[in-house]
């Protein structure tokens, strides 16, 4: 038996020189790229709070590849699109980058054994030797991927070696090198299995630990709280450990608000793209059609080939508000114009597909349709607009300010020599960690974490001299990990019922007040995504508040442990998502949220990035506009991108 | 749709520490109860229906009943994976069963070898991948 118990843990340090924080495909393609180019000198350690084989985003499995471009998509076009359903405002340097990239992680992957469905004439030729894909979309492609994460996994798993992968291990703060200002030194953290605490010093580190899930109250009422449509385990992780060691933020304002079938939040990209199915209100009408001229404030995005997503919910929610609602997915429509020009050999075929798309990344979303005895050729199924999510990969473009790639014709400020590095000498980040360039998925931030994982073996490279020395006191920083635990002990004999003890939050209960005054005060679901400059204030009062209470959670087990201090970076997360939105004097995003006193797109003032640095001395938060420059030629009409 | 375990299935893994659903749940739910041997989901309502620790099950003692505060009783959906394939079965509330098979692995699981045949490491200045060996990226 351990000597080591709850309470007393062992504190175990760990030298490496490449730290790679997570788990998901970001971190999988770090690992991948970077083992490859470094020798036996250097090492290159990878810490996941879950398992690998199925951790982040893509745990349950997905439908589709959303970012694939082939021989004959320039990724210029990508950089159109990814600007046009983002309102204008992304980096061209990273999307161009990643969709230059891109294709070559996909081919891997289908190497590896993920199948990847084939048009008729191209079936058994891979895609690398000119096999053409199905296509859901201009830039999606079908595959059979429930196991799509244990494929890429056991490829990182080979790469790196089992014995440089730590699992269950969650990490909870950076930390800064004591001699170099705004250098990355080292990382602390705990077993969430084991009575061990970790402290690694490194001379790089990649922090990838997926976006920002549960910040707000969501739809759902009690179990359900569990269904979120992004991973219930993103917990702003990314965010919040790189904006504590003063790494510059940005787009944190920028939120992502999918419309999907209502409760189970199942994907609805394949009904619309693959079955072409139209969504409707109460009264059978198609809002986007509808409401155009609504949408003719927004201009020129709303002239996108693809109207952007937030146009497509701003649209839904004034059907909604106006009491046209439900919103339906008209899928007996759809399937029965595709069923006209098919064999009943062919429906069937059509039927496994639809279903194949909830049970290979969302099976609660069947569970919904199979307990509600909707079968989509005879029942039309609702939509809904979810709870507010903060990423940096799908349509959502949150995340830390990065250095682009040095052989693009890119702003000089965009570029201080690491492609993928954060603001902090040696901190690099990826998937949903890089801001300003969403639409990556899950191709695209494996290939950007294979980018940061190169560029990381380069930093390392040139700084072999560099011997990382924490800054604080280790022993009071391991300690203050552990506080809630030692809250818990010292206190938890104190009333008759452990759960209701003045001494103490329980981290359920700290994430129910974030959750309800984010939804209040910062554009929840009850509002209809709706603030001013008055509520976010009154909201970061009460926010300031939470944050000071956070330091009163409990921990009763090492499982309660994970949730306090996952609860405490979400609050770090809200925060720079609220003080974003208040610095931001428009309406950028309708749809995703509106400001109430700012009503209107201002491209004059707000053409702009909006940057965001916590001063790690003082803790104060400053915020800043950066010029927005295109690299690419705009266009919004008829280009078909 | 919270995940629960049939008693009469599970044998917590024949007494070893970490069992199957413990060691693969992506949100750390699934535990033993080690007095009864057997596993339990400590936090249902954080369940994000993902299925991995049924699909892991050696037992196939796990299945999920749906989120009560939305779904009518009744429904299930269950899988049954081997290591290229997946059968689901779907059965709605009023009865009707409905399957499903899909592949999930064109290779043998394990057989992927990372780097064998791949160009080893090239210029470390330039943006190219070590699989891009010899590519010309494009720029802007």
């Amino acid at each position: 038996m351990s000597e080591y118990t709850f309470g007393n843990p062992q504190i175990i340090e760990i030298d490496t020189d490449i730290l790679l924080i997570g788990g998901g495909m970001a971190a999988c393609g770090a690992a991948y790229e970077a083992k490859r180019w470094v020798g036996n000198d250097v090492k290159i350690t990878l810490v996941d709070k879950a398992a690998l084989d199925r951790s982040g985003a893509v745990a349950m499995g997905l439908s589709a590849i959303n970012t694939y471009l082939g021989p004959d998509r320039d990724p210029q076009d990508y950089c159109r699109m990814v600007s046009a359903d983002l309102m204008g405002i992304t980096r061209d340097d990273l999307v161009y980058d990643v969709g230059r990239h891109v294709d070559d992680s996909v081919h891997l992957f289908e190497e590896w054994g993920l199948p990847v469905w084939k048009d008729k004439g191209s079936e058994g030729v891979a895609l690398k030797d000119g096999g053409k894909p199905v296509r859901s979309g201009k830039w999606q492609i079908m595959i059979n991927g429930e196991g799509y994460k244990t494929i890429v996994a056991e490829a990182a798993k080979k790469a790196l070696g089992i014995e440089n992968i730590i699992e269950r291990c969650f990490i909870v703060k950076l930390l800064l090198d004591q001699n170099e200002p705004n250098r990355i030194a080292g990382a602390v953290g705990f077993s969430v299995r084991e009575h061990k605490l970790y402290v690694f010093r490194a001379n790089a580190i990649l922090d990838c630990c997926g976006g920002a899930v549960n910040l707000f109250r969501p739809r759902s009422t009690g179990e359900g709280n569990g269904r979120t449509w992004y991973p219930v385990w993103n917990a702003g992780s990314t965010y919040a450990m790189a904006a504590e060691v003063g790494a510059e933020l940005t787009m944190m304002e920028n939120r992502f608000v999918p419309a999907r079938f209502k409760d189970g939040y199942g994907p609805v990209g394949a009904w619309f793209l693959l079955f072409k199915s139209q969504a409707v209100n109460a009264f059978g009408e198609n809002y986007v059609v509808k409401n155009a001229n609504m949408l003719a404030d927004f201009a020129p995005y709303d002239k996108a080939t693809v109207v952007p997503t937030c146009l497509r919910n701003h649209a839904m929610l004034k059907e909604m508000k106006e009491g046209r609602g439900p919103i339906f997915m008209d899928t007996p429509t759809a399937m029965k114009k595709l069923a006209e020009k098919m064999t009943p050999q062919e429906i069937k075929h059509l039927e496994a597909e639809a279903w194949e798309d909830f049970l290979d990344m969302c099976i609660g979303q069947a569970g919904v349709w199979a307990g509600m005895n909707i079968r989509p050729e005879q029942n039309m199924s609702e939509l809904m607009p979810t709870e507010p999510y903060l990423l940096g990969s799908h349509s959502g473009c949150c995340g830390i300010w990065v250095s682009g790639p040095e052989d693009l014709n890119s702003p000089a400020e965009w570029k201080w020599g690491y492609n993928r590095m954060t603001t902090v000498n040696g901190l690099f980040t990826a998937g949903d960690g890089v801001g300003a360039s969403g639409h990556k998925f899950s191709s695209g931030s494996h290939a950007e974490g294979r980018i940061a994982g190169k560029a990381m073996v380069k930093f390392v490279r040139d700084h072999k001299g560099f011997k990382p020395a924490l800054k604080g006191d280790i022993k009071a920083i391991t300690e203050e990990i552990y506080k809630p635990v030692r809250t818990y002990i010292e206190h938890k004999d104190k009333t008759t019922a452990e759960d209701v003890n003045p001494h103490y939050i329980l981290p359920r209960y700290l994430q129910q007040r974030l959750q309800k005054l984010m939804d209040e005060y910062v554009a929840g679901t009850s509002t209809y995504y709706t603030t001013n400059k008055v509520m976010l204030e009154t909201g970061l009062h009460l926010l300031t508040m939470l944050k000071e209470d956070s330091h009163k959670m409990r921990a009763k087990d090492l499982h309660e442990l994970m949730r306090a201090w996952e609860n405490y970076h979400r609050i770090v997360a809200a925060e720079a998502h609220l003080r974003h939105i208040l610095y931001r004097e428009e309406t950028r995003y309708p749809g995703f949220f509106y400001r109430a006193d700012f009503p209107k797109l201002d491209d004059a003032e707000w053409k702009v990035f909006v940057n965001s640095r916590i001063d790690p001395a003082t803790g104060e938060w400053h915020m800043r506009k950066v010029q927005h420059v295109d690299m690419v030629t705009k266009r919004y009409e008829g280009q078909g991108h | 749709m919270p995940t629960f375990v049939h008693t009469d299935k599970c044998d917590g893994c024949k007494g070893g520490q970490v069992t199957a659903c413990m060691y693969i749940c992506p949100n750390d739910l699934m535990k033993l109860d080690t007095t009864r041997m057997k596993a339990f989901n400590q936090e249902p309502d954080q369940c994000w229906e993902c299925q991995c620790c049924v699909k892991a099950c050696p037992q196939q003692a796990i299945e999920v009943r749906a989120y009560q505060d939305f779904v009518p009783m009744g429904g299930a959906v269950i899988p049954m994976r081997t290591d290229s394939a997946i059968m689901w079965t779907i059965k709605f509330r009023d009865g009707e069963v409905k399957r499903f098979k899909f592949p999930v692995r064109t290779t043998p699981v394990g057989s992927i070898d990372p780097y064998t045949g791949k160009p080893g490491a090239g210029d470390l200045d330039s943006p190219l991948f070590f699989t891009e060996a010899g590519k010309t990226l494009p720029t802007i």
